[in-house]
């Protein structure tokens, strides 16, 4: 029984809790993606560097209030910060698309157009970002480390494994839950919710029912200004923030947003929550779980892993790849992607 | 004049006119339905009355008011309501949520009007928090035109409010649309269905080749030796 609840603890401890906040992050990143594709109608490439962006405001934010004394003992400073980051991103993002998107969509340009103007978007977002807080990796987490140490883990339960909750890891599923919340009550109670569904399911009819694109187009890029710092931000505290490492956060952020069904919000977090789980899953190695599950002589000995943390992100490629395959409008049946 | 008139229409798309010297209109309280064989303009003559085309030539006016230059959201403000013949539901909406959509102009309170639609249209209300997608085709017309008939319009047009259901669902959107029309609505119309629809209808429109050939009362357009030859199969 015991050996049961130590490779138990194992599994919870590098897979389960780690799984849920990274996929945490992977569905607000995914969130912001699906909700430019339902009302935009094009695939927001920049989407990872705005998640950079967002939390390059914050650490910037963070840095400012720590100057000034003001600390948050128990949790990170970032999420006091976290408001004025959003607030700067959302600036950005609305800059972005009055200068850049604004004037191809009152063009009517195609799809693939508008995601090749989103690639520009990126590379120069990533320019900026780079020209003002460098290249370098920063380390902005401050306030109590863990929830739940593994020593007090192992005292309080007397197994031999630990397991570990670290504050980031506590904060982003809680901040998940009620900024999501927030986002679906907002799109199917309010008026303005009401009328952004309407306008990315039926464009022709939502402008004969009198609904302003300009209005939509601008409530989405705040939703997405927000979603975009949150998501970067918490990734950043869970992880540490290197301005590059967005570059390819994009790829499962959007295997989570095709996966779900691209353009339906469920979808997208559903879809954060599997490519999470399924990274880690296929690059976790088993060796000691199963030397407590199996008696000693047919117990292995190599590290039972079926693919190297290094092919983490071929993972989401490979998941990427075979819903498009198999079924390109994804579990939730979301739009053509 | 009429309450709702297209005058002397010409429009089309690029360098070709479909519609040459087109004049349609209707009363309020009445029906007018337009009718005539495959492209000879009839979606277009409405495109053009409701200003998702642009006039060459001609004038449209409801109520004595001139709407050339008006943008058809515009037009919504000014008493009009357009269904358009597909596409004509959010389908990932609820039928309540349809309804809501089609009075997001107006700032008043639409409890009322969703009322009358729901006693217009029993089994939308039966329905009310299904998704319109799921709907069948003839309780999506309805949806349809109750999304129209939330900001009261005063003309009311209809683009084959008929096609692709049944003939008993037919009749029953007739009656419906006979009922809206005593509630003092103008309603213009183009239907596939001639025969019918100029059984209901108090004006008739013949168009060929963007022109009304015959214009004339339903029941005289039915009786019409000519217009029967050609348009009703005999």
């Amino acid at each position: 029984m015991i050996d049961y609840l130590n490779a138990l603890t194992i599994l919870a401890n590098y897979i389960i809790i780690p799984g849920l906040a990274y996929g945490s992050q992977l569905a607000l990143g995914a969130l912001g993606v699906t909700m430019i594709y339902a009302v935009l109608r094009f695939s927001n490439f920049a989407h990872g560097e705005l998640m950079s962006f967002g939390a390059m405001s914050t650490i910037l934010c963070t840095w400012a209030l720590q100057s000034m004394g003001i600390t948050l003992t128990l949790i990170p400073t970032a999420i006091l910060a976290i408001p004025i980051g959003a607030g700067i991103t959302v600036l950005y993002c609305l800059f972005v698309n009055h200068v850049v998107y604004e004037y191809y969509r009152e063009k009517k340009i195609d799809t693939n157009t508008y995601f090749i103007v989103s690639i520009g978007v990126l590379f120069f977002t990533a320019g900026l970002i780079r020209l003002i807080i460098g290249p370098k990796d920063q380390n902005f987490s401050d306030g109590n480390r863990f929830i739940l140490k593994a020593r007090e883990f192992k005292e309080m339960t007397g197994l031999n494994e630990g397991l570990a909750i670290k504050t980031t890891q506590g904060i982003t599923v809680l901040v998940t839950i009620i900024l999501v919340t927030f986002v679906f009550w907002f799109l199917n109670k309010t008026r303005t919710g009401k009328s952004m569904r309407a306008y990315s399911d039926n464009e022709d009819l939502a402008l004969l029912s009198g609904i302003n694109p300009k209005k939509v187009v601008l409530i989405t890029w705040v939703f997405t200004g927000v979603l975009a710092t949150v998501a970067g931000t918490l990734y950043g505290l869970d992880k540490i923030y290197k301005p590059f490492t967005f570059m390819y956060l994009v790829l499962p952020v959007f295997a989570s947003a095709i996966l779900g069904g691209v353009g339906n919000p469920i979808g997208a977090i559903v879809g954060g929550y599997i490519i999470a789980f399924s990274e880690l899953i296929f690059t976790f190695a088993y060796k000691k779980v199963f030397s407590y599950l199996l008696p000693e002589s047919i117990a292995p000995q190599t590290l039972v892993q079926l693919l190297s943390t290094d092919y983490k992100i071929a993972v989401s490629f490979l998941i990427l790849v075979l819903v498009l395959l198999i079924k390109p409008t994804g579990i939730f049946s979301g739009k053509e992607a | 004049m009429s309450f709702l008139i297209g005058e002397n229409m010409v429009a089309g798309y690029g360098g070709e006119n479909i519609l040459n010297n087109c004049t349609i209109g209707v009363e309020e309280g009445e029906i007018a339905v337009v009718v005539g064989p495959n492209g000879a303009g009839k979606s277009t003559a409405m495109k053009a009355i409701f200003g998702m085309l642009d006039l060459k030539k001609g004038a449209i006016f409801v109520d004595g008011e001139n709407m050339a230059r008006l943008k058809p959201q515009e037009r919504v403000l000014k008493g009009m309501g357009f269904v358009p013949q597909s596409n004509n539901v959010f389908t990932s909406l609820t039928v309540q949520e349809n309804l809501e959509m089609g009075a997001f102009i107006r700032n008043d309170d639409i409890n009322d009007t969703m009322g009358q639609v729901y006693d217009l249209f029993s089994v939308l209300k039966e329905k009310r928090y299904q998704i319109a997608g799921e709907l069948s085709g003839g309780q999506r017309q309805q949806v349809a035109v109750g999304r129209a008939l939330m900001t009261r319009p005063k003309v009311l047009m209809l683009d084959e409010p008929t096609a692709g259901v049944s003939p008993m669902v037919m009749d029953e959107l007739f009656d419906k649309i006979i009922e809206i029309a005593d509630t003092g609505v103008a309603i213009l119309m183009v239907e596939q269905n001639a025969r019918q629809a100029l059984g209901i209808a108090d004006t008739g429109f013949v168009m060929v080749q963007g022109e009304n050939k015959y214009t004339d009362t339903g029941k005289s357009l039915l009786a019409n030796p000519e217009v029967r030859k050609a348009f009703l199969g005999g």
